[in-house]
């Protein structure tokens, strides 16, 4: 489903400011695959993420998504295959437009925009429907600005924005990290069950490592730019935080303690 | 009495030079209110809608037409800026900047390098005029001009309620999530501002061919007033119109009411050379007292919040 080919990616190349945030990054993802990253902070992993989604264009790889390539595709050309959510909740709507234009825009990802009327009727009656099984009171203010609500509704109404239109990959970026505890978790619910229920294939980055081990059938760790840890299936089911800590030290080749901290 | 009934005769003029202009200003709401960017192109575009529209009709041309000729002269100088900004990389205030300085040459081309071109009702037949503004007839320009601002507002407030204008709606509100949704905010912001320069010419044409002459001095400061329309239409109409129709609606009548306290300004014996100097400082103001209301309060919380921990 997705395939990253060597990727590399270097911030200010040439300048005292260069970063080397990916290097020589390989990843096959297979239709369906829930993938959780973890990684402490500069790892790369929203760099990883951003360059799937094409923010970014990379230095050198190859980007593949279902078949397509994607590596010379501008962002908004991407998007068509993509679903995002953001960290920050501000990020993933239009603060200043109403909750079902909102749905409207994101109802259209992927198609021309021509002359037909923004929102239909129709459209209207399936939003309603969709709202209503988040549970938030949402399908009774259809008509509100998206800038009123909290950032739980905020979160939750992008999740339903990223799979309106089935997306082919999925791409959750520390999505529940501005969120209070409480919500964090339900709108974590809400992501597996959009993804179990429409089957889609997604990679979420969380700064948890028990949501990390939790959701998802696969776990990938990043340092450095790199892939440092990959674990699917049983062996993922089986894992402990003591037992990813442990290796993570191993790995990194640094000291438990000061990356349990990052880590968790 | 010596006070009022001058006023009063002043009164037409006013409200029909704060109709054309609140044309002007409906442009300068899609830039600065929808996409979110101050878009200084149109001081030059609003001169070269008029200087178009003049030098067309002078030549023989239908003043229809050349009022169509007028917008799409401005829609193409929105089209420079907006490439300015997307394929160059130059900020949108700065790109705004340099269109305009250069359709001051272009304007001086287009008027054949004269800096003022006359159009006289007399010999031409002119949409509008100043001469009739008081007139119980049919030449009296204020219904077409009202008529007009309708049309406008009707045509955007369809245009923005399609797919099309939602995504520039969404370009101007969250670009980051405009491209997650696949829309391309470049094109959209250039499209934004042709559309925003295409009114500001179509209200140059119509001001020329109302005050009966091109100036390419017309449009100078025409972005301030154009924010000034845009501020006093939210300021006084901002808790009623909520739809994005009367919106427009609101800024169009906050371009007259600006004529209008000019007019009383002015008949209460202002020196006209002071103009632009009391407009600006009230735009600033009205830019400013959101900022302070923001200040103020944070600064009663903070001292809220101190008391009780003390």
């Amino acid at each position: 489903m997705l395939e990253l080919q060597h990727i590399s990616k270097t911030f200010n190349p040439g300048t005292v400011n260069a970063k080397t945030a990916l290097r020589d990054l390989s990843l096959t993802l297979h239709e369906g695959d829930f993938v959780t990253v973890i990684g402490g902070n500069g790892a790369g992993k929203s760099t990883m993420l951003n360059a799937v989604a094409g923010t970014f264009m990379v230095d050198e790889g190859k980007i593949l998504i279902d078949g397509t390539d994607v590596t010379h595709l501008p962002e908004h050309k991407r998007a068509a295959l993509i679903g995002r959510v953001f960290q920050d909740p501000m990020m993933g709507t239009a603060p200043t437009m109403q909750i079902e234009e909102n749905l409207a825009l994101a109802a259209r990802r992927g198609q021309r925009r021509g002359l037909k009327w923004g929102v239909t009727n129709a459209e209207r009656e399936e939003y309603h429907e969709k709202l209503k099984t988040l549970g938030l009171g949402l399908e009774d203010r259809m008509t509100a600005k998206v800038g009123l609500l909290s950032g739980g509704q905020r979160q939750a109404l992008t999740l339903l924005m990223a799979s309106l239109k089935r997306p082919k990959l999925l791409l959750l970026d520390e999505h529940t990290a501005a969120l209070d505890p409480t919500t964090a978790a339900k709108v974590l619910e809400l992501s597996d069950r959009i993804v179990e229920e429409n089957g889609l294939t997604a990679m979420m980055i969380t700064h948890n490592m028990t949501d990390a081990i939790r959701h998802g059938n696969r776990l990938i760790m990043m340092n450095e730019g790199k892939i440092i840890l990959d674990i699917a299936g049983e062996e993922k089911k089986k894992l402990t935080k003591k037992d990813l800590l442990e290796r993570f030290a191993a790995l990194a080749g640094v000291q438990e303690e000061t990356d349990a901290v990052l880590l968790s | 009495m010596n006070f009022l009934i001058p006023l009063c005769n002043a009164m037409p003029g006013a409200v029909a030079q704060g109709v054309v202009w609140g044309i002007m200003a409906i442009g300068v709401y899609i830039t600065y209110r929808i996409l979110d960017v101050a878009d200084l192109t149109v001081d030059g575009s609003l001169a070269t809608g008029g200087a178009v529209c003049v030098m067309l009709i002078r030549s023989g041309l239908n003043p229809w037409l050349a009022l169509l000729c007028a917008m799409a002269a401005g829609m193409l100088a929105g089209f420079v800026t907006g490439l300015f900004h997307t394929r160059c990389g130059i900020p949108a205030i700065l790109s705004g900047i340099l269109t305009q300085l250069a359709l001051y040459s272009v304007n001086l081309r287009i008027m054949e390098s004269k800096a003022n071109q006359a159009i006289g009702v007399d010999k031409y037949d002119l949409l509008v005029s100043q001469r009739y503004v008081r007139a119980m007839t049919l030449d009296n320009p204020l219904p077409l001009l009202l008529v007009l601002t309708a049309a406008v507002i009707w045509v955007l407030y369809w245009f923005f309620g399609t797919e099309k204008g939602s995504a520039i709606r969404a370009t101007g509100a969250n670009a980051n999530m405009a491209r997650a949704q696949g829309i391309d905010t470049n094109a959209n912001v250039v499209l934004g501002l042709m559309i925003s320069n295409g009114l500001v010419a179509l209200s140059g044409a119509l001001l020329a061919q109302y005050q009966g002459s091109a100036d390419v001095n017309m449009g100078r400061g025409g972005i301030v007033i154009g924010l000034a329309a845009v501020i006093i239409g939210e300021v006084v109409f901002g808790k009623l119109f909520v739809n994005f129709g009367l919106k427009l609606l609101a800024v169009s009548a906050g371009a007259v009411i600006y004529y209008i306290v000019l007019q009383i300004v002015l008949q209460l014996g202002l020196n006209t050379n002071d103009l632009k100097l009391i407009t600006a400082l009230i735009v600033a103001l009205a830019l400013a007292v959101p900022y302070w209301k923001g200040k103020v309060f944070h600064a009663k919380a903070a001292k809220k919040g101190a008391k009780e921990n003390a």
